[in-house]
C-alpha cells in the first residue's frame, strides 16, 4: 500500500491497513536502536522543530530521539501554552517557526484541537504530540506496537483502559487505535471520570474495576493527576488506590498472561501498586522503547516528497 | 502502450549462474573463513540465499546470510514518496568479515551505494565485495561487480524483470521493451 | 413628505391584517392602512411591493452593540445598518459595554448617538448591578428615567439569590422588567461547548444542561416569589424552555425568547473546531433544538432574539478553548426564522409576530405594530429570495458567523425607519 500522510493529526481518521503499515514500519526502525551505531541516514537534511506548549519532557524526548536516529536535525521549542498571557497567538508563534523552513512541527499543546488549527495555516507536516484532552496519536500507536509485540496480534484481543477517562489524552487515540484494529475496549473509572456518550466512540464502560478487567488480555492504567485529588472529581488519592488501583489481589481477575500498560509517569501506590508495575505483567518500559521507534515511523512516513509510482 | 518480454535467461541459465558465482567466491575468497553473504532486499535476500547455500554445499559449512533493507539509505526518498521500510536481518557481527553483498540487477549504482553505507553502519568489514546476476550498465557512480552472472547491455527505457516463484526461488529472466 | 407603499401582502398580527392592502405613511407615521389607497393619493412617492411581504420593522431585543468602549468589534452606526440590513428597526442593546451601561449618561450617549448617526431605534438595556460586578443594584430608578427598557447583566449571571431577589423587586417598583442569562457558573467551570457525545470525541469541556436548567429554576422561582417580570433570554435547552412553560401555566410574569442559531444548528457544528459555532449557552444537542421549535410553535417562547455578538477576527482565529463566545446574527435572523416557516415550525403570521409585537411587549416599546398614528417602521420583505451570505459582505464590523457561505431563503428587500428608506437590497 501505499501511506503518504502529510499530517499525523489523531487516530481517527486512519484505516485499519494504515495503522497496520505505520506498525510494520516502526518493527523496521526498531531494528536500529539496537545497533551499536543507532543512526540512518534517511531524514539527512530534514529539519525538525518540536514545539512543546506544554512540559512532557517523555514525548519531547522520543520524539528528539527519533529525529536524530534518523539524521534529521531537531530543535526543541517550549512555548507558553497561555498565548493570551504572552501576547501572541498560536497562528503568529507557528508561522514564526514556519519562517525558518522546518519540514516537521511535532505540537504538543493544552488546547483540544491546537494540531488542526495549526495543520490548517502551515505548510510543513504536523505530528500531534497531544493536544488537550483529545487526540496523542504516537502513544496509541506506541500502545498498539507493544501489544502486537507480546500478544503477535490485537483482533479479538479485550483490552481496559482506566482512570481519568475524562482528561486523559490518550484514551480516544487508544480506542479508536485498538477498536480499528478489532480490539474489544472496556473503560473504567468513578462516574465522575466518565464522559457522556464514549459508547458512541465504540467501548465498554464499566465503574467497576474489577468487573471491567475480567479475563481481559490488556490493561492501561491511566496517570491520575494529583492535583485532581480534594476537588470535585474524587475525594482522595486513598480511596481512589482503593476501588480504581490495580493490584496484585485484583490483577488475578485478568487473564493470566494479561499484559499491563502505562503512559507514564505513573504514580505508584495509587494507579497502580509497585508490586503489578515492577511485576511480571508489566509492559511499561517495552512502551517506552517501542515509543521511539514508533514515531521514527511517523517522522519518516510524514516526509516523503510527491508520491511518485515506479520510478 | 504494450510490453514485449524477451526471455534472457531460463532456469537452467539462471541455476548455472549462480553456481558459477558462488564457485568464484570461494575461489577469490581462497575459501569461506569469516565470509558473509548480505542479500539487498528483496530480490537480491532471494539470491543471496541462492549462493549461501550453493556454497554451504560446495564448501560443506554453513556460510552466515542475512538480508538488509536500503530504504532507509536512498537519496532518493524526497523525489520518490513512501517506500514501505523492510527490515534490516543480520544476526551476526560484520567486524572483519568478508563481506559478499547480492543485489538481482545493477544498474545506476546508487542502490549499492546505499547498501555499502548500510553495512558500514551495522559494523565494520574487512571488505565488501558485489555480487550481480545482471548487469544492466547506465552506471552512474564508481561502482564495478565482482561477480557477474550476465551482462545486458540495455537502453535505458528498457526493464529487467527476474522472475522467482512462490519459494522465492528464481526461474527466469526477462528484458521489457515498452 | 408622503410615501405610499403598495401592493405589498401585509402582514400585522397586532391589527390582525393578513392581505393586499396599501400603506400610506405620512410625515414618518402610519397615516392610513388600506386597499387601493392609491386612488385617493397623490403627490406621494411610490414604493412598490408587489409580491413583497410588508410587515412592521423587525425587533430584536438581544443585540451586542459594543458601544462604547468596544468599537473595534461593532458601534453603533455599523451596528444598526447591519440591523437595517437583517430588516431590523428596532434593538435593545446590552449592557456589557465599557464602561457599562450603569449609569444615566452612558444610556444618554447611546440614545443620542443612534438617534443622530443610526439606522435604527436603540433601547439601552442597563445592568442589573453595578459594572456588572454582581454586589451593588445599580441606579435603576434613574437609568429607566434616562431611557433604559430592562435590566441585565447579560453575559455574567448574577450569582447571589439575595440581590437577584433585591433586582427583580427594585426593577418592579421602576416598571421594568429583569433579563436573565441564565447559567449556574460551577457548573459551567471552564466548559466551552455543550457536554455532550461531540465533546467527548473533540476532548473539550463540556457545558451540561443542567446549568442553564437549574439557573433558570432558580430565576423563575424568585419572579413568582416576588411577583415580578422576568424575561429569559436566549433559552437553549429542553429543560428551560419546560420550566418557562410550566411557570406560565401557573402565572408567573416571565416571558423567554431564542435565538436563531439555537433553533438551527446544533453542537456538531463545532466539529473542526469551528470557533463561530462557540458562544453562550452553547450549541445544544437536536433534542434541545426539536424543544425550541416546540416552545416557539406552542407560544412558550415569545421572541425570537439574535444575541449578535460581534468579535474581532482575532478574537476567533484562536485555539477553540480560548475563542470568544458569540456571532453576529442581526443580518441572518430573518431567513433563519423563515426557514421555519418553510419547514413549517410556525407559521408565518407566528414568525413575524415572534419578531416584531411579542419582543415589543416584552420591552414595553410602542413599535412592532402598523397601528394607524404609529411610527412607520416597515419591512419590505420577499419571502423566497435566494441568496448566498457572504460573511465578507456583512454590514457588521464583525464577520463571525457559522453561516458563511449558506443559501438562504428569504430577504429583507427594503427597510424603512419612520417612512425613512434606511436600507434596500441591490437585486
Amino acid at each position: 500500500m501505499n501511506f503518504n500522510p502529510k499530517h499525523i493529526l489523531g487516530i481517527k481518521n486512519l484505516s485499519a491497513a494504515e495503522i497496520h503499515f505505520i506498525l510494520d514500519s516502526a518493527a523496521s526502525f526498531k531494528e536500529i536502536n539496537s545497533r551499536q551505531i543507532k543512526k540512518v541516514p534517511t531524514l539527512r537534511g530534514k529539519t525538525i522543530v518540536n514545539l512543546f506548549f506544554e512540559a512532557s519532557t517523555r514525548t519531547r524526548t522520543s520524539f528528539e530521539i527519533a529525529g536524530k536516529r534518523l539524521s534529521a536535525d531537531t530543535i526543541n521549542i517550549s512555548a507558553s501554552s497561555s498565548s493570551v498571557v504572552k501576547g501572541e497567538t498560536l497562528e503568529d508563534t507557528a508561522k514564526n517557526i514556519e519562517a525558518m523552513h522546518p519540514d516537521i512541527i511535532v505540537m504538543r499543546h493544552s488546547a483540544s484541537g491546537a494540531c488542526d488549527y495549526l495543520a490548517q495555516r502551515l505548510k510543513c507536516s504536523v505530528i500531534n504530540a497531544g493536544d488537550g484532552t483529545h487526540e496523542h496519536p504516537s502513544q496509541a500507536l506506541l500502545d498498539a506496537f507493544t501489544i502486537r509485540q507480546h500478544k503477535k496480534k490485537i483482533e479479538g484481543l479485550t483490552v481496559t483502559i482506566a482512570g481519568d477517562i475524562t482528561h486523559s489524552r490518550v484514551v480516544r487515540s487508544n480506542i479508536y487505535c485498538l477498536t480499528k484494529l478489532g480490539a474489544k475496549v472496556r473503560v473504567a473509572g468513578p462516574r465522575t471520570m466518565l464522559p457522556p456518550g464514549l459508547e458512541k466512540l465504540g467501548c465498554e464502560v464499566f465503574t467497576d474495576l474489577r468487573e471491567a478487567i475480567r479475563d481481559v488480555d490488556c490493561i492501561m492504567m491511566l496517570r491520575i493527576q494529583r492535583e485532581r485529588q480534594g476537588k470535585t472529581l474524587i475525594p482522595s488519592l486513598r480511596e481512589y488506590a482503593r476501588f480504581y488501583g490495580l493490584n496484585p489481589d485484583n490483577i488475578k481477575l485478568a487473564k493470566s498472561d494479561v499484559i499491563v500498560l502505562h503512559p507514564g509517569p505513573m504514580n505508584r501506590g495509587v494507579e497502580i501498586s509497585s508490586l503489578v508495575a515492577d511485576g511480571p505483567h508489566n509492559v511499561i518500559l517495552d512502551q517506552v522503547e517501542n515509543g521511539v521507534a514508533v514515531r521514527m515511523a511517523l517522522l519518516y512516513l510524514v516526509s516523503g516528497g510527491e508520491s511518485v509510482q515506479n520510478v | 502502450m504494450s510490453t514485449e518480454s524477451v526471455e534472457i535467461l531460463d532456469l537452467d541459465g539462471v541455476n548455472r549462474a549462480l553456481t558459477r558465482i558462488a564457485h568464484e567466491i570461494i575461489e577469490k575468497n581462497k575459501g569461506v573463513d569469516d565470509l558473509v553473504v548480505i542479500g539487498i532486499r528483496t530480490g537480491g535476500a532471494f539470491l543471496g540465499e541462492q549462493i549461501q547455500q550453493r556454497i554451504n554445499k560446495i564448501e560443506s559449512v554453513t556460510v552466515p546470510f542475512g538480508s538488509i533493507d536500503i530504504t532507509m539509505y536512498r537519496d532518493d526518498l524526497a523525489s520518490r514518496g513512501h517506500l514501505a521500510v523492510g527490515q534490516t536481518d543480520i544476526r551476526f557481527n560484520l567486524d572483519g568479515k568478508q563481506v559478499v553483498l547480492v543485489d538481482d540487477v545493477l544498474f545506476t549504482g546508487r542502490t549499492i551505494r546505499a547498501a555499502m553505507d548500510a553495512v558500514m553502519d551495522l559494523g565494520r568489514p574487512q571488505s565488501i565485495q558485489l555480487a550481480i546476476l545482471i548487469d544492466r550498465g547506465h552506471r552512474e557512480l564508481p561502482i564495478r561487480p565482482d561477480y557477474i552472472g550476465r551482462n545486458l547491455p540495455t537502453s535505458r527505457n528498457e526493464q529487467i524483470k527476474v522472475d522467482f516463484d512462490e519459494q522465492n526461488i528464481p526461474r527466469a529472466i526477462y528484458l521489457l521493451k515498452s | 413628505m408622503r410615501v405610499l407603499v403598495k401592493n405589498g401582502h401585509l402582514l400585522d398580527p397586532v391589527n390582525n391584517i393578513d392581505g393586499r392592502y396599501d400603506v400610506l405613511i405620512e410625515d414618518g407615521k402610519v397615516a392610513a392602512v388600506g386597499a387601493d389607497l392609491a386612488l385617493a393619493v397623490n403627490d406621494a412617492e411610490i414604493i412598490a411591493a408587489d409580491g413583497l411581504l410588508v410587515a412592521p420593522g423587525l425587533i430584536d431585543i438581544h443585540v451586542h452593540l459594543r458601544d462604547p468602549g468596544l468599537e473595534y468589534k461593532e458601534d453603533i452606526i455599523s451596528g444598526t445598518h447591519a440591523a437595517a440590513a437583517g430588516g431590523v428597526t428596532s434593538v435593545a442593546c446590552m449592557p456589557n459595554t465599557s464602561p457599562v451601561i450603569d449609569t444615566a449618561p452612558v444610556v444618554e450617549y447611546i440614545i443620542n448617538k443612534a438617534r443622530q448617526h443610526g439606522c435604527a431605534n436603540v433601547y439601552p438595556v442597563a445592568a442589573i448591578s453595578q459594572a456588572m460586578k454582581g454586589d451593588v443594584l445599580s441606579e435603576m430608578g434613574e437609568l429607566k428615567a434616562a431611557g433604559c427598557v430592562a435590566f441585565s447583566d447579560d453575559g455574567v449571571p448574577v450569582v447571589s439569590g439575595e440581590l437577584m431577589r433585591r433586582a427583580f423587586e427594585y426593577a418592579d417598583t421602576f416598571g421594568a422588567p429583569i433579563i436573565s442569562h441564565a447559567e449556574d457558573l460551577s457548573l459551567v467551570g471552564e466548559g466551552c461547548m455543550n457536554e455532550g457525545d461531540v465533546a467527548t470525541e473533540l476532548g473539550l469541556k463540556g457545558i451540561p444542561w443542567v446549568a442553564e436548567d437549574a439557573a433558570t429554576a432558580r430565576e423563575i422561582m424568585l419572579a413568582e416569589f416576588t411577583n415580578s417580570r422576568l424575561h429569559m433570554a436566549h433559552v437553549s435547552t429542553r429543560g428551560s424552555v419546560e420550566l418557562v412553560r410550566q411557570a406560565k401555566a401557573r402565572g408567573v410574569k416571565v416571558t423567554c425568547e431564542a435565538t436563531p442559531h439555537h433553533f438551527t444548528l446544533t453542537d456538531e457544528a463545532v466539529r473542526g473546531y469551528n470557533t463561530n459555532a462557540k458562544m453562550n449557552p452553547p450549541l445544544r444537542s437536536q433534542a434541545d433544538v426539536d424543544a425550541v421549535h416546540a416552545g416557539l410553535a406552542d407560544g412558550t417562547i415569545d421572541a425570537i432574539a439574535t444575541d449578535h455578538a460581534p468579535h474581532h477576527y482575532d478574537e476567533k482565529n484562536v485555539e477553540f478553548a480560548i475563542a470568544m463566545n458569540g456571532i453576529v446574527g442581526l443580518e441572518t435572523m430573518l431567513p433563519l426564522t423563515m426557514n421555519l416557516v418553510r419547514t413549517g415550525v410556525i407559521s408565518l403570521r407566528q414568525a413575524i409576530a415572534l419578531m416584531t409585537c411579542q419582543p415589543a411587549a416584552i420591552i414595553g416599546i410602542d413599535r412592532g405594530s402598523l397601528n394607524v398614528g404609529a411610527v412607520a417602521d416597515l419591512v419590505l420583505i420577499d419571502p423566497e429570495f435566494e441568496w448566498t451570505l457572504d460573511a465578507k459582505q456583512l454590514k457588521s464590523k464583525s464577520k463571525n458567523t457559522p453561516f458563511d457561505g449558506w443559501t438562504m431563503h428569504g430577504a429583507a428587500i427594503r427597510t424603512l425607519l419612520a417612512g425613512r428608506t434606511v436600507f434596500q437590497r441591490e437585486q
